[in-house]
């Protein structure tokens, strides 16, 4: 019972902070997954600095135990695809971000029970970018970056 | 028929979870080539993977992400057999889900 | 520069394509091409592209753009198209009839097309033969670039894949050999502003670079119809790529399913014999 109302609230969506504060309060959602707030600020920042202050973090340790897999050269910028696999105890998320890009948080993972910290998605660049991967593990934030080229096709490319 | 396709496979107690999302992930930002009127925002912004019970992983997104988006996580504690579902909601109200058992 | 499995052959393998257009039509038989055609390709890119590979279009020869593909063909982006594809083949018309009443070979079709229908002296291809079977129930046909009718192709692409390209020009057929010789002359014919034949890319300049795109090769160009294209965020059919390219060159574009592609389709498949179809699939 306790479960079905987690998940009816979570899967509302943008649900207003009033409520989720209530139900905080009330015991029926853990703060880790008041994440139900999308995070306008940070999604609609227009530099990476602002990017990562909206969600809160600061610092940026680079670490090799983040992987980043994208190809060198992207075939369109459309469609990119983007792996993020960190060797890390405890992490709790892990953000994309696309330096270049008129908003360069592309995307954030969190990670829950039993989540491995471990992400891939397609995205979309406007041009050459550090693609940038922020993570947060331990109350720490590291960081690891690879540049991908985008080049203007010939075809109707 | 859903919008999305889900796959989710266990493997040496990872399960591996796929989906592959229909939608137009619209950033706001293009104008319709015919009318010049800019083509409202309209993508994707969170989708959430559970299973037993529990928010395995979740994802937020903005329109940066592709058209047709894909997600692939992993998450630990899953059995062949058991469902994962996968819900995603986006900025214009709209919302899906699938289930699909781990293999 | 080019970032190039193999390195692209020149001189000798060049001077054939010109000399399969120069000939009057007349003059060599759909076999001599084919042979000429195929031969072209493979020495083209060095014998180190097996004839199959070529159903892989430009991955098969820039290691570039092979990279982005395999990461994407992991979860492939025509897969719900062929669900939907397959929801279409099962879902009866308003009459009650349905496909496997028109095929009632299966949906593994695609291996049949396209053919010479001699009664009818015209090319039959898939897509119209799918539209001819709704009208003949009552139901409207579908378009032919995109949508639907891509979907239910990109299922019977999957299950025809294996199948192996075996297109004939009936000997003795006169119509046939004119059909199949227009679609020869469309291909090497100069068009559009930018004047250009399909052959100036996919032949001469197949393997190299139009700014940062590597031009496929013409060998293989119809096996993995239809196509989910990054570019157009969906699947779409052969004839709207034919569209597509007759547009870049600033040529006119003709109606999809008419006698011009169709003719078009019929020669640049039978060039493709011997390639296994692998439909539906990705590409940039």
């Amino acid at each position: 019972m306790q479960t079905d109302i987690k998940r009816r609230v979570f899967l509302k969506g943008s649900v207003a902070s009033g409520a989720v504060a209530a139900a905080v309060g009330a015991g029926l959602l853990t703060p880790q997954m008041v994440l139900a707030e999308w995070n306008k600020a940070a999604f609609e920042s227009k530099t990476v600095e602002d990017a990562v202050k909206n969600l809160g973090l600061e610092g940026g340790e680079e670490s090799a135990d983040i992987n980043i897999k994208a190809p060198d050269i992207a075939e369109n910028g459309a469609v990119v695809p983007v792996t993020v696999d960190v060797s890390m105890d405890g992490v709790e998320n892990i953000a994309f971000i696309v330096k270049e890009n008129p908003s360069p948080l592309v995307a954030t993972f969190s990670m829950g029970e039993g989540g491995v910290p471990f992400a891939r998605t397609n995205i979309k660049m406007g041009k050459t970018s550090d693609v940038i991967a922020m993570v947060t593990a331990g109350g720490k934030t590291y960081m690891a970056k690879k540049e991908v080229k985008v080049t203007i096709g010939g075809c109707g490319g | 028929m859903s919008s999305m396709k889900v796959k989710a496979k266990e493997k040496d107690g990872i399960v591996e979870v796929k989906a592959l999302i229909k939608h137009p992930m619209e950033t706001g930002q293009r104008k319709d080539k015919k009318t010049g009127k800019p083509i409202p925002a309209h993508f994707v912004q969170q989708v959430i993977v559970e299973h037993g019970g529990k928010t395995r992983v979740s994802a937020d997104w903005s329109g940066g992400v592709s058209k047709n988006p894909l997600l692939f996580v992993k998450f630990k504690g899953g059995a062949k057999g058991e469902m994962v579902k996968v819900s995603w909601t986006d900025n214009q109200g709209g919302s899906d889900s699938a289930e699909e058992a781990i293999s | 520069m080019n970032k190039l499995i193999i390195t692209v052959a020149t001189v000798a393998a060049i001077s054939l394509a010109p000399a399969m257009a120069n000939k009057k039509a007349t003059e060599t038989t759909p076999d001599e091409d084919l042979k000429a055609y195929q031969d072209y390709f493979l020495k083209r890119f060095n014998n180190e592209v097996p004839l199959n590979d070529f159903q892989n279009g430009v991955y098969a020869v820039d290691k570039v753009s092979r990279e982005n593909w395999e990461a994407i063909e992991e979860f492939p982006p025509y897969e719900p198209f062929i669900d939907e594809g397959e929801e279409m083949w099962n879902t009866p018309f308003a009459n009650g009839k349905s496909y496997k009443d028109c095929f009632p070979d299966g949906p593994a079709l695609r291996g049949k097309y396209p053919y010479w229908d001699a009664d009818r002296k015209m090319v039959m291809t898939l897509p119209l033969a799918l539209n001819e079977c709704r009208e003949a129930n009552g139901e409207k046909p579908l378009k032919y670039k995109k949508g639907p009718i891509a979907s239910l192709l990109a299922y019977i692409g999957y299950e025809s894949r294996g199948q192996v390209t075996n297109v004939t020009v009936p000997e003795g057929d006169a119509d046939a050999l004119a059909a199949y010789d227009a679609g020869k002359n469309f291909y090497f014919a100069r068009r559009g502003q930018l004047n250009f034949s399909c052959a100036h890319c996919h032949f001469e300049s197949s393997g190299m670079n139009v700014r940062s795109d590597v031009l496929s090769p013409a060998l293989g160009h119809t096996t993995g119809w239809p196509v989910y294209r990054s570019k157009w965020g969906e699947l779409g059919t052969l004839h709207r790529r034919f569209d597509g390219c007759n547009r870049q060159v600033r040529a006119k574009a003709f109606p999809a399913q008419g006698e011009e592609y169709r003719n078009l389709e019929y020669f640049l498949t039978h060039m493709s014999n011997g390639i296994e179809y692998n439909g539906p699939s990705a590409r940039k």
